[in-house]
């Protein structure tokens, strides 16, 4: 039995779970989310694929925590996620995210734009300086720290995004279509960083994509469509 | 130093908005510094007018204003006797307009009175004073605008005088004033044997609140109060430094609205530069300490500006000729923190509901936003 079958077949070890998740928009008008069962497990990869609207990435901004289910429940390392103040900046360090538009603040440099979540953690200046060297290195970008975001290419930025949401040392790397923005050359090239950095640093990543081909190198593969999740 | 270059950089982003806040707040404050030292500069003036070589001054008890007030000058004299006492002098106020200036200052003294011993004698003799009941002596601005000169005659108000001499005091209100023998404007103004206030002199200052109580029990319709004391209590100076703080007030309010403007169009012009901050782990108190930062930089930049644009107004004003001597270049300390702080407390003051809409910004909404 491969690693990703003994895991999918039993969600106990699960870091992160959603268990009959329902959601809405619009007062209900909209049902996104019809009763989600879902789980990832530490340091293993898994992508959801499916459709555009089927609900990828609402499901992967409440298991983030960057919204609230209307039933249901999602748990972090088996405990209940509470949407409270502190809770949630003790998930923001726990959890990384990387979406398909970058998401960085254009007049910062590409140093600064990857600082941000240290500041927000209140993060010793050399200890961030280092983990930033450190994860640059790793995505070639050493040589572009004082660039501004505008000069920066797609893959570039992408990296960028890649390096920043990594830089508080997250267990968990919740990524939202990263390559979608990028051409297929580039996409394959930071596809290829992101699995190696997950691997590397024992990070659990759950990956939204429409790329199937992609989809298929992560550990699991888990089809939404109607509104729920099957695995593949 | 990234938190603060995040402050810096929405500010540089829209430099002319920003520019226009900074302008409202240093108007604002420009305006109060102005308004409240040239007032504080006359309410000096006209304390100094009284203060002059005394300690105390006596008037009538529940006056509404100085120049209602009746003293007596058989009650003067028996003051000026009183052992503890090294002088007291009767000061007769009197205002009269003439042809060109709605008002006119008039100084009933007696030849002793300072005023007329420490002034510099432009032209004319100070030992000739009060000697002739139809002479009067000019403050040098009062001069000037009454075209007069020794020698020459001048109408004020109903009546005619000679002009003795002219006088330099440093005292604006003294300089554009016209110093009358005391009987001349005890006749003038229908005072026979009153006086405004009596100014005193103490042989020793310790003595004062003994004199006061001396006073009191002396003559129970006339109050003595230190000088200190009586620009403290004296309604019409509270009314005119209240009415500074007021009028200074409502320009920074505006200048207020215009930083909590300028605040909400900030935030909602980084509705999603905030998201990407609270995803990437920013608390609240980050957020509304990015919002209030932000504001208290424009308020400090508007001070700054409007203590400079401020002090430069009240210079200027200085070597203005009609304000020759009514204006107290000199700004005190705590005006300039009162109007700083007031400037930092409003500018924050507008950045309350920014502040407080920018942390109820859902993420998951806000990044959906173009």
């Amino acid at each position: 039995m491969s690693d990703a079958a003994q895991y999918s077949s039993s969600s106990e070890l699960a870091v992160l779970r959603a268990a009959d998740v329902w959601k809405s928009y619009d007062n209900g008008s909209i049902k996104v989310l019809n009763g989600v069962d879902f789980h990832a497990h530490a340091g293993r990869t898994v992508a959801l694929c499916g459709p555009s609207g089927c609900g990828k990435s609402t499901l992967l901004h409440l298991l983030g925590g960057l919204d609230e289910p209307d039933r249901g429940s999602i748990s972090l390392n088996g405990a209940p996620l509470r949407l409270s103040r502190s809770s949630l900046r003790l998930l923001r360090y726990q959890v990384g995210f990387v979406f398909q538009l970058h998401n960085l603040i254009p007049d910062l440099t590409l140093e600064e734009n990857c600082l941000i979540p240290t500041v927000a953690a209140g993060t010793n200046r050399r200890q961030a300086h280092a983990r930033l060297m450190q994860l640059t290195e790793r995505t070639g970008l050493t040589h572009r720290l004082d660039q501004r975001i505008q000069k920066l290419s797609g893959g570039e930025r992408q990296r960028t995004a890649l390096c920043r949401a990594l830089m508080n040392r997250p267990r968990i790397l919740l990524a939202d279509e990263p390559t979608g923005s990028l051409d297929e050359h580039t996409s394959g090239q930071v596809f290829e960083l992101l699995l190696e950095l997950v691997e590397t640093e024992g990070i659990t990543l759950v990956m939204a994509t429409h790329d199937r081909a992609l989809a298929e190198q992560c550990d699991r593969l888990v089809e939404m469509h109607d509104g729920r999740a099957y695995e593949s | 130093m990234i938190f603060f270059k995040l402050i810096v950089t929405n500010l540089q982003r829209h430099r002319v908005r920003s520019l226009i806040s900074i302008a409202g707040i240093a108007f604002s404050v420009a305006a109060m510094l102005t308004v409240v030292t040239i007032l504080q500069g006359a309410v000096a003036m006209f304390s100094g007018i009284l203060s002059s070589d005394s300690e105390l001054i006596v008037f009538e008890r529940n006056v509404s204003d100085l120049f209602f007030s009746n003293v007596p000058d058989e009650a003067v004299m028996r003051i000026g006797a009183w052992p503890t006492v090294q002088h007291a002098n009767a000061v007769l106020f009197g205002i009269v307009s003439s042809s060109d200036h709605p008002i006119i200052t008039c100084f009933g003294v007696t030849p002793s009175d300072a005023r007329i011993h420490n002034a510099t004698w432009l032209s004319g003799s100070r030992d000739d004073f009060a000697k002739d009941d139809s002479q009067v002596v000019l403050g040098e601005r009062a001069a000037e605008f009454l075209n007069a000169r020794s020698g020459s005659r001048v109408q004020i108000g109903h009546g005619s005088f000679n002009v003795l001499g002219i006088v330099r005091t440093a005292n604006g209100f003294e300089d554009g004033g016209v110093f009358m023998p005391l009987g001349t404007a005890q006749t003038f103004f229908h005072k026979q044997g009153l006086s405004s206030v009596a100014t005193v002199k103490l042989k020793n200052k310790e003595n004062a609140a003994a004199f006061e109580r001396a006073v009191q029990a002396r003559y129970p319709n006339l109050i003595a109060l230190e000088d200190k004391e009586f620009n403290q209590s004296y309604s019409q100076f509270k009314i005119l430094t209240a009415t500074a703080w007021a009028v200074g007030g409502c320009g920074l309010l505006l200048g207020g609205l215009g930083v909590a403007n300028t605040m909400i169009m900030s935030v909602f012009t980084r509705i999603r530069e905030i998201a990407i901050l609270r995803v990437n782990g920013f608390s609240n108190k980050q957020i509304a300490g990015m919002i209030f930062g932000e504001s208290a930089l424009v308020s400090v930049a508007g001070a700054a500006a409007g203590l400079l644009i401020g002090w430069m107004a009240i210079f200027a004003l200085k070597f203005v000729p009609a304000l020759h001597g009514y204006v107290d270049a000199h700004v005190r300390l705590y005006v300039m923190l009162a109007v700083v702080g007031l400037a930092c407390i409003t500018g924050i003051a507008g950045a309350l509901y920014p502040a407080f809409y920018a942390v109820r910004i859902r993420a998951v909404e806000a990044l959906r936003f173009e």
